[in-house]
């Protein structure tokens, strides 16, 4: 029991205010969002609080739901009934649904194909499916939007789905990769030697070996696709996902107050499936 | 007892034997989805990108003339464009430099001072950042750097306010409020690039044998000459490959530079600018060429530097 | 089924290679392995001896030549249409299987009832002696527990050849030595052929009926463990199978008479004083005690010989202590062995 290095035992005191300093900032600026949600002004982010107050979380579930007086003729916009959010919202939920899914096929496709055998231009692969999060992601915007450009093709809810999935392809990758890696190769050949072909052994024995990791590079992919905005401003036209409704705030702010709880409403949305994809592949990752 | 059942499990078993027998082909039916695709949708987009770097722009229809002209590649050198560059390149750098320095102490710590369950807690505590929104995370510097935020508060309990405006008054890393500086982006760029910083250093500290550094410290070295001869060297890799992540996402951001600052500072915000209001997309692909050329030279230095091993 | 197979090889081995890239992990083996016996092919890592296992499941095929199992060509048949069934290495239980699931995989396979798949995964689990174990999980069992689940899923399939790819690696020497005498009781009986592959040459002498040697993808000598033993062809085969010494040259010249390569088993020789009496029908050779090591139930000693070179002398500690034989360094001796123990060793 002696034999531990001495320096397990305790860390210096400049070590440790070091470390403590790298977390406070990594964290007190998300802490802050949810302050400022209580706040009572409406035009600054006046520090401390000038006042306290609960009322935007009502106006904020207003924005998504629309409880307005007319329902009917949705031609005029008033103030009071405006389900921006809510459009913003379906349009995330269901660009990102459609992109994870795009992204399960193809990055298990290709961790299945790198892990089952060794080929010439292996590593390449490996490269060409990291690369639309490697390179800036204005470059995949702007190259995505150029060539919709050259073809003519007009924006719609498929070219925003079209740059999500290309992206998200990764996350499934590396989660099933490293499963696959984990996973004895000699299980697929019990399997076989057994009596079940490939389709049998993909069912019974691929398939449930890799089950977590797709859920949770699933979940990744959802969580990525959900919060984009870089290479969604260039491929979405005039449809607002949810991140671009909040960039469009950020750069010219109309309603700060609401901004805040959608803020705090989007960082628990993406927490979630996080913290379930960590627990799903801890292990994959010692 | 041979297969009598029915016609599809047989159909399914000689489909699977077939596939069994060339490995080949099934190889590239399982790559042709993806490479399809990756290679057609995504290279083939980057491709349309560089061709159009050499079209122009005609000044007086403001129409795209589709023929092979150097005239983007030439604009991308003058004074002010030049300048763009640089002050990308410094602010990548500098960024780089202040991850670097902040998340060496924590990723230290987490590898190699914290118990098995804190060590867990941390790891979530710099992942979380690292995958929640980033939008919602540029946006909370917004309210921090905000004229009546908080800083400006803690500034003038400390009776400091004279030393902030000094500092905002300075040319380049100033100007009219934090929230509107290359000093407030500055602080942004690394806030929200320190967790890809931190999780690299962090997984090459922990690959180090504890047996190197009980050989280390047998032969005779303090602490700090074993931090010094045997940790460092040993993670620098990790150093590098998470400076690879911080050097590429300051280049190719727009956002923060629109959000925090002046579209005319950094690389991303004059992309933004000249395809969207300008409407020169031929000017702003040669311009996304730069931060590729720029990542490429890093990338190979890196390589040769071993980071590629700490991925 | 047909009634001539018995008379047939259980594996018939034509020619047979495979290439990887430029290494030639198996160069062109021709055997025959006997219905019902215990094979075991021997040798180094890298001898080829897995690999002609793989192929022998199908999990590899051969670059030429032809495989037969009981007659029928399987050169190009996936593992799952042959008459075969492996016990692997790392054992390769599925883990999200209990260990009912994982032996009665096979039979799901062949959509056999499950009734019927339960009651006969209980039958084997008693056959390996671990019943009532059905509902664990495999993370949940001890490596020899592992090891008799993986023979157990093998086995239930009922195949006419089992292939056992080094399964006592893992395992610690007592539970090893267990476990190759229950291998072999199983193996009666079940009567069906065990192709068993090791590098360990006891363990390939305890069970074996015949032993292949490999070397270089290449079989050096097949046949009894005795055989093998007793009658070494190859300088390799004498200094892989068991411990040998060999003699060259002139030193052999010195000994023999005759310059060809012999090698003599170590605990074939007996260690005499200096000019002791050497009878008709024996050899001997002058020499002093350069090394002693003290083994327990025998001391190992290196004499360096006047003639040249070293050879080997163990000698059980029938009388002698370790303050004896250790003191028993530098000393000057005679060693003295039946002449016909020299098994002259074709040059290759």
């Amino acid at each position: 029991m002696r034999s531990k290095p001495r320096d397990t035992q305790s860390a210096s005191l400049g070590l440790r205010a070091a470390a403590l300093f790298a977390l406070l900032f990594l964290h007190i600026p998300l802490a802050l969002i949810l302050l400022y949600t209580l706040t009572v002004e409406e035009t600054a982010f006046t520090f401390p609080l000038p006042g306290v107050t609960t009322k935007w979380f009502p106006e904020t579930w207003s924005r998504f739901v629309g409880e307005c007086a007319p329902p009917i003729v949705s031609s005029v916009l008033s103030e009071e009934c405006r389900t921006d959010l809510w459009n913003a919202l379906t349009l995330s939920l269901t660009v990102a649904t459609i992109a994870t899914a795009i992204a399960l096929v193809l990055g298990t496709l290709t961790a299945l194909a790198v892990s089952g055998s060794k080929f010439f231009g292996r590593e390449t692969i490996s490269f060409l499916v990291v690369l639309p999060i490697a390179l800036p992601g204005i470059v995949t915007g702007i190259a995505l939007r150029s060539t919709l450009g050259l073809l003519d093709i007009p924006f719609s809810f498929w070219t925003i789905v079209i740059g999500h999935a290309t992206f998200c392809i990764v996350t499934v990758y590396n989660n099933v990769i490293a499963r696959l890696r984990r996973t004895s190769g000699s299980l697929i050949e019990a399997s076989m030697d057994l009596g079940a072909n490939t389709f049998q052994t993909f069912r019974h024995v691929v398939l449930p070996n890799v089950a977590t990791a797709l859920l949770a590079g699933g979940m990744l992919a959802f969580a990525l696709s959900f919060d984009e905005v870089i290479v969604t401003a260039f491929t979405a036209g005039q449809q607002n996902t949810l991140p671009i409704w909040i960039f469009s705030q950020l750069v010219r702010p109309r309603d700060r107050p609401v901004t805040n709880v959608v803020a705090v409403f989007v960082i628990a949305i993406t927490t979630i499936p996080i913290l379930l994809a960590h627990r799903l592949t801890s292990r994959d990752q010692l | 007892m041979a297969t009598t059942s029915s016609t599809r499990p047989g159909l399914l078993r000689r489909l699977s034997t077939f596939l069994f027998l060339h490995p080949t082909l099934s190889l590239i039916l399982l790559l042709a989805p993806p490479l399809l695709w990756l290679g057609v949708i995504y290279l083939g987009s980057l491709f349309a990108l560089l061709v159009q770097s050499f079209f122009r722009l005609d000044d007086f229809s403001g129409k795209i003339v589709r023929d092979f002209s150097l005239t983007n590649y030439l604009q991308l050198t003058s004074r002010a464009n030049i300048d763009i560059i640089a002050r990308t390149a410094g602010m990548a750098t500098a960024v780089t430099l202040a991850c670097g320095l902040i998340a060496f102490p924590l990723a230290y710590y987490i590898a190699r001072y914290a118990a098995p369950r804190a060590k867990g807690f941390l790891y979530l505590a710099v992942l979380l950042p690292l995958w929640s929104s980033y939008l919602v995370r540029v946006y909370s510097w917004k309210l921090i750097l905000a004229k009546e935020g908080i800083i400006s508060w803690v500034v003038e309990k400390l009776g400091l306010t004279p030393a902030l405006d000094a500092i905002l008054q300075t040319p380049i890393i100033g100007g009219p409020s934090l929230s509107f500086s290359m000093l407030g982006m500055f602080f942004v760029f690394v806030y929200i690039w320190l967790p890809y910083m931190i999780l690299p250093i962090q997984a090459a500290l922990e690959r180090i044998p504890k047996s190197l550094i009980e050989a280390a410290g047998d032969l005779g070295a303090r602490p700090g000459e074993t931090f010094r001869t045997v940790i460092l060297p040993l993670a620098f890799p990790g150093v590098v490959a998470g400076s690879i992540f911080t050097f590429s996402l300051t280049l190719g951001d727009y956002i923060i530079p629109s959000i925090i600052g002046n579209s005319s500072f950094l690389i991303g915000a004059v992309v933004l600018a000249h395809q969207g209001t300008s409407g020169n997309v031929p000017l702003a692909a040669a311009f996304t060429v730069v931060p590729m050329i720029i990542m490429g030279v890093y990338l190979s230095i890196a390589k040769r530097l071993g980071a590629f091993d700490a991925l | 089924m047909s009634t001539s197979s018995t008379s047939l090889p259980a594996v018939r081995f034509s020619n047979v290679s495979k290439h990887f890239g430029d290494v030639k992990a198996v160069d062109n083996v021709s055997t025959d392995i006997l219905d019902g016996e215990f094979f075991s092919m021997l040798g180094p890592s890298g001898s080829g001896k897995t690999t002609c296992l793989r192929l022998i499941a199908g999990f590899e095929m051969p670059t030429s030549g032809s495989i037969q199992l009981h007659g029928q060509e399987v050169s190009g048949l996936p593992p799952y249409e042959r008459d075969v069934n492996t016990v692997f290495q790392d054992y390769a239980l599925f883990p999200h299987m209990s260990v009912g699931e994982n032996i009665a995989y096979g039979l799901m396979i062949k959509n056999a009832p499950k009734a019927e798949r339960e009651k006969r995964a209980d039958d084997m689990l008693e056959m390996v002696r671990l019943p009532g174990f059905a509902k664990r999980r495999p993370s949940q069992l001890s490596g020899g527990q592992r090891q008799r689940v993986a023979l157990a899923r093998a086995l239930i399939n009922r195949p006419r050849v089992l292939l056992l790819d080094e399964p006592l690696g893992a395992l610690d020497l007592k539970l090893r030595q267990q476990m190759q005498i229950e291998l072999k009781a199983i193996q009666k009986q079940v009567g069906i052929t065990f192709i068993f592959v090791t590098h360990d040459q006891e363990e390939a002498l305890t069970m074996s009926d015949r032993i292949a040697v490999f070397n270089h993808g290449r079989i050096e000598q097949i046949g009894s463990p005795a055989e093998i033993y007793e009658h070494p062809q190859t300088a390799f085969v004498a200094g892989f199978v068991g411990v040998s010494n060999l003699i060259t040259g002139e030193a052999a010249s010195a000994i023999t008479g005759s310059p060809a390569t012999f090698s003599i088993r170590p605990e074939k020789i007996h260690l005499c004083e200096a000019g002791a009496a050497v009878s008709d029908g024996e050899c001997f050779a002058d020499g002093c005690i350069r090394e002693v090591v003290y083994l327990g139930v025998n001391t190992r000693y290196a004499v360096a010989l006047n003639g040249g070179g070293d050879l080997t002398v163990v000698q059980q500690n029938l009388e002698s202590t370790s303050m004896d034989v250790l003191g028993a360094q530098g000393r000057s001796v005679r060693l003295v062995w039946r002449r016909e123990h020299n098994r002259v060793i074709s040059s290759q």
